[in-house]
């Protein structure tokens, strides 16, 4: 009898498809269920925002910021702010500082609510999603509440925020919080720990230290790693050496350090981390003014700077360059998703099919970020 | 004495063109085609708040299943081919809902070199949800809209209707 | 270490391939000759006091007389940072590859091709990342002129208002 004839398949896992981590589109080359390779092809949400950047003015980029990854916008924003802050020496004032604080972690929270929620998507269990999806609205309403939009908030301005908490806001915000704890443990009893999502994650794609810092890879996934940098507490900026908070690492419990459980993992721990901070900023908020006063022309000396903002999805850094005219010269942000889709290739040598979604979910790339 | 009268409460009268479409209405479903920030907010519709699925619409994942397209978020060149290849693929009688300012018309990317105007460049739009991003409750009334039209089709007469009922 | 330290190291080192070095903050940088690029970055990782081993970002800038290469290096062992920078000729740049030393910048030098046009000797895969392949240009040049329409898709959208005013 003749032996079997097996070549390798080509597949188009294409631009769109059901696992919403936006337009990104792989070619696979695959043995059966086996992949030999997966190759990535981003740019399909390329929208010229550094371009964009050079045409409308330091004060205009704003709303731009947000749709640089709109998932957590408030970072976007107060890493543009702090990087114009930082050419023209404009200090923000401390109220100031302590609402984008506010703001910003609850944005985490928002965002880590998603990345965990379209985790048990990807898998299969629709559930987890629209337990995710309730806490988020409430999360939603709050920030409504505070700057008016759902989703790209263009809050905060160069030399603080756009608007005071309202009255009521902090009872309100606090009272979230205490509703959100049980929560987080309520969802790991039901999803985290559960005998599937365990085998379906533990030991996928493991990265260790060397290959996580070689490769550039930041936030959640490179402390999953086991490498111990948080921009808040190594190279920190704003208000956060004021709160006492932990940073959480991979332990490598389930399987190994660096596995897609682990870095699933970072990001329910992070979120008790987020609700510290949270009270304790809601503690201490001072009073004062919340915006400096920046002139409406805004021309920072000639120059050029970055600076680097923790952002739910890493660190994200802000290259500044400017050239002394109302309009920037040169705009880059490094964003952790370019770098971590740059590693897919690698990681996905011998891996199945199903295990690709989950290292796509475990990384947490959003498409804006990678293509801006 | 006429007919009508005579007939018992759950006996339903009504012309077959509303029935038809009645059925057609209560049953679209859309293919999740989110590309940028309204994705979320498609998301955030189909959640647990504000509901479309209780309109009757469900997300599908595959063109060849669904009978709508939200096309939420901003269309790039190099996704432009692609997303005509997608409406080519979804069985007629098809519908497009175009969600927010991007896919209206380039919305704040209209700047942008590598932004499709409007996506209504490459394909036939039903109804325009403006917003950046639409709520929730815009994308529903944006949903119901479709359903008005849907209801203003006419089958029997071989004809259809491409004009909305005067508005009460 | 102070940034002002590691540069001094360098002049120490390869004195002659240093051409400027500026302090001001919040801006330090130091400018180096294309040709002694990969000695410079072979050092900077190696070294046990300077141990660079991360490129976190790379990024092209256009400047009128020039195309620069911008180096961010940082080190999460010693915990400090350099800016490297290195000036081209605006017709057909090319430098050498530091993909061997740092992975990271496989994907950032596909990105500063495809925007900017910088060649990159000895790159395991030198296309285009984020624009289609068969795009005209290099749009984060200050000269680039956008193109009229791509596949048939014109670039431009004419406004309503100007429509209402032509209505007067």
């Amino acid at each position: 009898m003749s032996t079997l004839r097996t070549e390798e398949m080509t597949l188009n896992m294409g631009p769109q498809h059901p696992s919403t981590h936006g337009v990104l589109r792989f070619v696979i080359r695959a043995d059966g269920e086996v992949m030999r390779e997966a190759i990535p092809d981003v740019g399909y949400l390329h929208r010229s925002i550094e371009k964009i950047a050079e045409k409308v003015g330091y004060h205009g980029f704003m709303p731009y910021t947000d749709r640089v990854d709109y998932v957590c916008a408030m970072f976007t924003n107060q890493g543009w702010g702090m990087a114009c802050e930082r050419l023209a020496n404009i200090e923000v004032p401390r109220r100031g500082e302590y609402c984008r604080v506010i703001a910003a972690e609850f944005n985490r929270l928002a965002s880590h609510l998603l990345t965990v929620g379209l985790m048990g998507m990807d898998i299969g269990a629709m559930t987890p999603f629209l337990h995710a999806l309730r806490e988020r609205e409430m999360i939603n309403d709050l920030i409504e509440e505070l700057c008016g939009a759902r989703l790209t908030f263009n809050y905060m301005r160069i030399g603080g925020v756009a608007w005071d908490l309202p009255p009521g806001w902090r009872e309100k915000a606090v009272a979230y919080l205490d509703h959100l704890d049980p929560i987080i443990t309520e969802f790991n009893a039901l999803f985290s720990y559960n005998k599937i999502c365990v085998q379906r994650l533990a030991n996928v794609a493991p990265i260790s230290a060397e290959e996580a810092v070689n490769y550039n890879l930041v936030g959640p996934n490179l402390r999953a790693s086991g490498v111990k940098w948080d921009v808040r507490r190594d190279m920190p900026y704003s208000v956060y050496p004021e709160f006492d908070f932990n940073i959480p690492t991979g332990s490598g419990e389930w399987g190994t350090v660096g596995d897609s459980m682990d870095r699933y993992m970072m990001r329910i721990r992070e979120m008790t981390e987020s609700s510290k901070i949270l009270r304790q900023a809601l503690a201490q908020i001072p009073d004062g003014p919340v915006l400096a006063k920046v002139v409406r022309n805004f021309k920072p000396p000639v120059g050029e700077c970055q600076v680097r903002v923790e952002s739910a999805r890493g660190d994200q850094g802000w290259y500044v360059v400017s050239d002394g005219t109302a309009n920037p010269w040169r705009v880059h942000v490094r964003t952790g998703s370019f770098a971590a889709m740059g590693m897919i290739q690698k990681l996905s040598r011998g891996l199945m099919i199903a295990d690709l979604v989950v290292l796509i979910a475990s990384l947490d790339v959003i498409a804006p970020e990678i293509d801006r | 004495m006429p007919l009508l009268n005579t007939l018992p409460d759950y006996v339903l009268t009504t012309k077959t063109d509303e029935m038809i479409n009645w059925m057609r209405k209560s049953s679209i479903w859309y293919m999740l085609f989110g590309l940028a920030c309204c994705a979320i907010e498609l998301m955030h519709t189909g959640g647990p708040r504000s509901d479309i699925e209780r309109f009757g619409a469900t997300p599908r994942a595959s063109a060849r299943q669904s009978d709508l397209m939200i096309i939420a978020g901003t269309l790039t060149l190099k996704m432009a081919l692609r997303t005509r290849l997608l409406y080519d693929q979804m069985p007629d009688p098809k519908y497009v809902i175009s969600m927010g300012s991007c896919s209206n018309c380039g919305g704040l990317f209209q700047l942008a070199y590598s932004v499709c105007d409007g996506v209504d460049k490459i394909l036939p739009v039903d109804v325009y949800v403006p917003g950046c991003p639409p709520r929730p409750e815009a994308l529903t009334e944006g949903l119901l809209k479709l359903q008005e039209k849907i209801m203003a089709e006419r089958w029997l007469a071989r004809e259809r209707a491409v004009e909305l009922p005067a508005q009460a | 270490m102070e940034t002002v330290t590691i540069f001094e190291r360098l002049q120490q080192r390869f004195g002659d391939n240093m051409l400027e070095v500026a302090l001001k903050p919040p801006g330090l940088f130091a400018v180096i000759k294309p040709e002694a690029l990969l000695d410079i970055c072979r050092y900077l990782r190696d070294d046990p006091d300077v141990a660079m081993d991360c490129l976190s970002n790379q990024t092209g800038v256009d400047r009128k007389d020039c195309v620069e290469v911008v180096y961010h290096l940082f080190s999460y062992r010693l915990r400090h940072e350099a800016v490297l920078k290195v000036r081209l000729p605006r017709e057909s740049p090319a430098v050498p590859t530091v993909e061997h030393i740092w992975k990271s910048a496989n994907w950032m030098e596909r990105e500063i091709f495809d925007l900017l046009g910088v060649t990159f000797d000895g790159h395991s895969d030198m296309r285009r990342i984020l624009m289609p392949e068969d795009w005209p240009g290099f749009p984060l040049r200050k000269d680039f002129v956008e193109p009229a329409e791509y596949h048939g898709i014109s670039t431009v959208r004419e406004s309503p208002i100007l429509r209402l005013d032509k209505k007067k």
